[in-house]
């Protein structure tokens, strides 16, 4: 009797110093996870246009994260609905077409003769990327246009494009293979051979 | 014995590697070839890694061989030299010499095929002066790492300088099949290629100097051993067996130094400096005979040219050209090839230039090199990593691109593939695995400038948005100040509560408990109202510069609040006699004089929207409407009038009806006694002070504070005698009495300074006017006619109305109210005086302008009959008259001030207009041009988008379209009116 009770008090015991110790660690070592808002946003393009119906990119990722739809950002595409499918465990599903269509990136160009000055993209432009005085020439800041096409609705005069950015030699990447193809089905390689040399 | 040394030069080995044919023998059967200068030369602007250069010259420009014609832009960029002498054919968009076969910014030249040198400044002095001056001279000269990817070699010699470096390794490796432009390099400036290493030896002071070369090239190294150990360098020459990659340079490193590249790192972090033989020649050019990098060494081979053979060719000649030079013959030509046969890539067009990059040229038949096989599954045979020189996993990697697991391909070093192609090269599947990495790799690279973008654009975005929340945050908080400010009536009223409450508790001592706290209250409330007080006059004087008609309000407000105060103070007063009544009398009389003080505003209230109709009704006698809305108010008036009255009999008979009995204990009566004592004296102190500050103010008001010192002193001295006489005085009346009436008499006094104050301020502002007007020079008479003088009187009367009230005051002290009313029409006159001030000024400008204009055509020496027939001393003429106009009005103002706001406002636009600029009206009427156009734009492409519309929108359309005819033509108007005038000057 005395033995088992020793048992079970020893056991106790253990439990005991293991749960502290245990305890103890998971307040030591305790790790801050990105709130699952800050990982959706860091998904989304934060082209802060407003296309998925949302005043921003954050605004939409704590949607996301209160349940909406991940189809309904069209500047992030497919590539972007893939990932946050991937972050939140759910099906990837196509681009929402009421949001609009994925397309080319694009920046806004001002007709610089054209503008009259009225200040008006500047107050539109959510990535301050447009540089300009009242009655003085307007012109967008390349670099930092997120492309978001805010600018060009409030422009009294029209002069604000929608302009493709173009491939240039150094932001050209190489195409992805095509993979196996279907004229590889002759898989033995002595066919391969007869047919190169040919 | 130095060739002894030279032996020993330990070799290791790396991981991998593959002996594929090698094709060198094709290319040295011919001796080094110099082509013909080509019709044009195209000098892409990024040959480098980095930044494009940026053109110096100009389409036309003369150039001389060697000049500079593009200079750096930014750390990683480089310069650019004219190859030869000649002119500027164009700066546009290219072909170039790249794997995506896009074009890109070229500088044209076409050669005058004088090839005249720019003339040379070699550094001879260069072991002399510092290393980074010759840095920066080799940086000038447009030298770059001519190996491969070209990085700029100032910048790799820099980094050389982190670490202590052991081993300088020059690269002869030349390990790929078909090149050997660096065999024949070291054959033919073998001398040049020695020095280049001796200067850059003394740029970075190495331990070791190597060079690695493979020994399928037994010329290059019998003469590089004959000069070395002829000059008894201490450069070693280390031969490597021949084997692909070993030219690579972390193989390179490993092969010479056994030492691995740690993933990640450069060879710099483990002291390794890697210089390809083309950058040590190019080096020993630049600074002993100061030319430019303007030429290389390439190979020209393939089964299409029939001579195949090296050449020494200026940058920026066709390939084309270089292909005809060597005999091509078209037809066998199945790929050409910039590079090797490993990790060059196929050229679509031989319209590229050459540039400093370029070590080969293959024109391959198709049996050289056959199309691709097809691509099968991978069969996990392991070959691909055997051969991997870098020791990575070309099936994982494979698996992982293909699947897009880009961050998996990433754990498994994808970054770390040289991209060689041993892999491809020996996988038997022939799966073209390079490719599939290198779309990995530049998929991973988009997706961080993306992330780097948008991370940018976020910050961007959140900053903005942060701004705005402060500019918002900043107006609430202006707009609460005001709110603040103005219900600062509201804090008067808290002052009330404690101030009733003192009486409370010295009518009803029933428990020494309650009146001590009651007492605390006091004290609290009083440090309060004085805190707010305060802030109260700092609010004036700042809202008096901003915004006077904000300030009238408030002023009219804390009047009200004020009067009812007094109000309070009266009843107080009648109350005191029966002291003890206070009792019940402190719950009845608040809500009432709360009643009375509403009723009052409204009052106010609907006597400033009467006003306000009245005005409206002058300026518009016949609307009907108008005048019914006025009679309205002036019945709300009446009855809001008769509230008011109502009310404050009420309270008289409230007051006077409340009654209680006094209970209190002797002792606690004592306590009280002395604290109302103490609390006396300091009423009598504060009304001391504001005494003395009166008498710096103003004489007259001396006077009534003066006797509020006196009474407030009796009252302390009775106070004190009571104290001292407790039981013969009856404990109850005086001291609570005395505590509050002297506390509220400090108040009106300070009450009646403000509207002393702003008096004042409307006299200062009458005073000012006039010495305005006299200093534009008006005469009496016309100063006279203004309104100022008899405003100045009549502020001044309000003034000394507003003393005499206060010296009254004493025993009335209600009557405040009557002087608020005053005061605020005399805010609203100096607001109204602002406005006419404005507009003379700007009639006064006018006339200014006028006479300017006229005396400059005087001065350009027209005569008489020209000025009169310009239209200047026709707007001279208008602009006096309205100036007189405007002073006409202003006098008769006096008299209603009201109108002439209205008037003068219309006045001041009708003024304006003629007045504005002829410029600026075409301008505006340029804007209103394209607008409308822009207009039709939008409806047009509306009535595209939306033709069920149609009607709409084309009405829509025709409405603007005559907007913008008429805009066009008064535009065509102004234009000629403008060059009208401008011919008549
Ligand atoms: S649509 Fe996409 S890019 Fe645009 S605001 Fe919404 S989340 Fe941002
Ligand atoms: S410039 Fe126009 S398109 Fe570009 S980010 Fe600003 S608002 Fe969007
Ligand atoms: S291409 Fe890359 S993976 Fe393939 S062998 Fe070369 S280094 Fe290794
Ligand atoms: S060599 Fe080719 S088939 Fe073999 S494991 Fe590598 S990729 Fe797969």
């Amino acid at each position: 009797m005395l033995t088992v009770l020793l048992a079970i008090g020893i056991l106790v015991l253990l439990s005991l110093i293991f749960g502290a110790i245990l305890g103890y660690a998971n307040v030591r070592f305790h790790v801050e996870g990105d709130p699952i808002v800050d990982q959706i946003d860091a998904l989304l393009p934060q082209t802060q246009c407003g296309q998925c119906g949302h005043p921003g990119c954050r605004p939409y990722a704590e949607a996301i994260a209160n349940g909406e739809a991940i189809n309904h950002c069209p500047p992030g595409g497919q590539a972007t609905i893939q990932a946050l499918a991937d972050l939140l465990d759910v099906e990837a599903v196509p681009l929402d077409g009421d949001h609009g269509t994925e397309s080319a990136k694009r920046v806004a160009v001002i007709r610089e003769d054209e503008c009259i000055g009225c200040t008006k993209c500047i107050q539109a432009c959510p990535v301050d990327a447009i540089l300009g005085a009242a009655k003085q020439m307007h012109t967008v800041i390349a670099d930092e246009c997120t492309g978001c096409d805010l600018c060009v609705e409030p422009c009294p005069v029209d002069c604000i494009d929608m302009v493709e950015v173009g491939v240039t030699a150094k932001t050209w990447s190489w195409d992805k293979p095509q993979g196996i193809a279907a004229t590889s089905l002759n898989v033995i390689a002595t066919d391969r051979q007869a047919e190169v040399t040919h | 014995m130095q060739a002894a040394k030279l032996q020993t030069a330990q070799v290791f080995s790396f991981h991998g590697g593959i002996h594929p044919p090698e094709n060198k023998t094709q290319s040295l059967q011919l001796p080094l070839g110099k082509p013909s200068l080509p019709n044009e030369l195209i000098l892409p602007l990024g040959q480098h890694i980095g930044q494009s250069s940026r053109p110096l010259v100009k389409v036309g420009d003369k150039v001389l061989k060697g000049e500079t014609i593009a200079i750096n832009n930014g750390f990683l960029s480089s310069f650019l030299h004219a190859p030869t002498s000649g002119t500027i054919a164009a700066i546009e968009e290219r072909l170039i010499a790249h794997p995506s076969g896009l074009s890109d910014l070229c500088i044209i030249l076409a050669p005058d095929g004088n090839e005249t040198w720019t003339p040379l400044e070699p550094l001879d002095n260069w072991q002399d002066i510092s290393k980074t001056d010759v840095l920066a001279y080799l940086s000038e000269m447009g030298i770059i790492g001519m190996g491969g990817a070209g990085f700029p070699t100032q910048v790799k010699l820099q980094g050389a300088h982190k670490n202590p470096l052991t081993h300088f390794i020059i690269n002869a490796a030349e390990c790929e099949p078909y090149i050997t432009a660096d065999d024949m390099l070291i054959r033919e400036k073998t001398l040049e290629l020695v020095l280049g290493i001796e200067i850059l030896q003394h740029l970075v002071e190495a331990d070791n100097i190597v060079i690695g070369i493979e020994d399928n090239k037994p010329t290059a190294i019998a003469a590089l051993k004959a000069i070395l150990s002829e000059r008894n360098s201490q450069i070693q020459i280390a031969v490597v067996p021949t084997k692909y990659p070993s030219g690579g340079e972390k193989q390179l490193i490993q092969l010479l130094t056994g030492k691995e590249v740690p993933s990640g790192q450069y060879p710099a972090d483990i002291g390794v400096l890697c210089q390809n033989v083309g950058t040590c020649v190019a080096v020993h050019d630049a600074i002993t005979l100061g030319k430019p990098l303007i030429s290389r060494f390439t190979t020209l081979t393939g089964d299409a040219l029939k001579a195949p053979q090296n050449v020494e060719v200026l940058f920026g000649t066709p390939v084309a050209h270089l292909l005809e030079y060597a005999d091509f013959e078209p037809k066998k030509l199945s790929r050409l090839i910039m590079g090797g046969p490993m990790m060059g890539y196929t050229l679509d067009s031989a319209a590229v230039p050459i540039v400093k990059t370029s070590n080969c040229i293959l024109a391959a038949s198709k049996k050289e090199l056959p199309a691709p096989a097809p691509e099968q599954a991978c069969i996990r045979c392991g070959m691909c990593e055997q051969a991997c020189p870098a020791s990575l996993l070309p099936q994982q990697l494979l698996w992982f691109s293909k699947s897009q697991e880009f961050e998996k391909a990433e754990h498994h070093n994808l970054f770390d593939c040289i991209e060689c192609g041993a892999c491809s090269y020996v996988c038997p599947s022939s799966i073209p695995l390079v490719q599939y990495y290198r779309h990995s790799k530049s998929s991973i690279r988009e997706a961080r400038e993306a992330n780097v973008k948008s991370d940018l654009a976020k910050q961007r975005f959140e900053a903005r948005k942060a701004r705005q929340d402060a500019e918002a945050a900043e107006k609430e908080a202006k707009r609460l100040a005001r709110q603040k400010a103005s219900s600062n009536k509201a804090t008067d009223k808290k002052k009330a509560a404690p101030e009733k409450a003192a009486p409370t508790a010295a009518a009803a001592p029933a428990t020494t408990d309650e009146s001590k706290k009651l007492k605390v209250d006091i004290a609290i409330g009083k440090s309060k109202l004085k805190k707010l007080q305060k802030q109260l006059l700092e609010a004036q004087e700042n809202e008096h510069v901003e915004e006077i008609n904000n300030l009238q309000l408030q002023v009219t407000d804390q009047e009200k609040a004020i009067a009812s105060l007094e109000e309070q103070l009266a009843q107080m007063t009648s109350a005191a006699p029966d002291a003890p009544a206070t009792n019940t009398a402190k719950a009845s009389p608040a809500p009432v004089s709360d009643e009375l003080k509403k009723a009052k505003v409204d009052v106010a209230l609907i006597g400033v929207k009467l006003k306000k109709l009245q005005k409206q009704l002058v300026e518009t006698p016949d609307d009907q409407e108008l005048k019914d809305k006025v009679s309205a108010f002036e019945t709300d008036l009446k009855a809001a009038q008769d509230t008011v009255s109502k009310l404050s009999e009420s309270t008289q008979a409230s007051t006077n009806t409340a009654a209680a009995e006094p209970k209190a204990a002797i002792s606690d009566e004592l306590k009280k006694l002395k604290i109302d004592a103490a609390i006396a004296k300091a009423a009598v102190k504060k009304v001391e002070k504001a005494l003395k500050k009166a008498e710096e103010i103003n004489a007259p008001e001396i006077e009534a504070i003066r006797q509020q010192l006196q009474e407030a002193q009796q009252r302390a001295d009775e106070l004190e005698k009571t104290l001292a006489n407790p039981e013969a005085a009856a404990p109850k009346a005086a001291p609570v009495k005395a505590e509050p009436e002297t506390n509220v008499d400090a108040d009106a006094a300070k009450k009646r300074k403000i509207d002393l104050a702003i008096a004042k301020a409307g006299i200062k502002k009458a005073e000012k006017n006039i010495q305005l007007l006299k200093e534009q020079g008006k005469d009496e008479a016309e100063i006279n006619a203004s309104e100022w003088p008899s405003k100045l009187k009549e502020a001044q009367d309000k003034l000394a109305g507003l003393e005499k009230e206060q010296a009254s005051e004493a025993t009335a002290p209600s009557v405040a109210t009557v002087t608020s009313a005053p005061i605020a029409t005399a805010n609203i006159d100096a607001d109204a005086a602002k406005k006419r001030k404005i507009d003379l000024a700007i009639a006064k400008a006018g006339i200014k302008k006028a006479e300017k204009n006229i005396q400059l055509l005087k001065d350009q020496g027209k005569d008489e009959s020209e000025i009169e027939a310009s239209e200047w001393p026709k707007k001279l003429i208008e602009a006096q008259q309205k100036l007189a106009a405007l002073e006409a009005e202003e006098s008769t103002s006096a008299t209603s001030v009201s109108t002439p706001v209205e008037k003068t406002a219309a006045n001041s636009e009708a003024k304006v207009e003629p007045e504005m600029d002829l410029a600026t009206q075409i301008k505006k009427e340029k804007i209103a041009v394209a607008l409308a156009k822009a207009q039709i734009n939008k409806l047009n492409k509306r009535l595209e988008s939306s033709p069920e519309e149609a009607d709409n929108i084309k009405q829509e359309i025709v409405a603007t379209e005559q907007r913008l005819q008429s805009a066009e033509t008064l535009l065509e108007k102004l234009i000629h009116s403008q060059t009208n005038m401008q011919e008549n000057r």
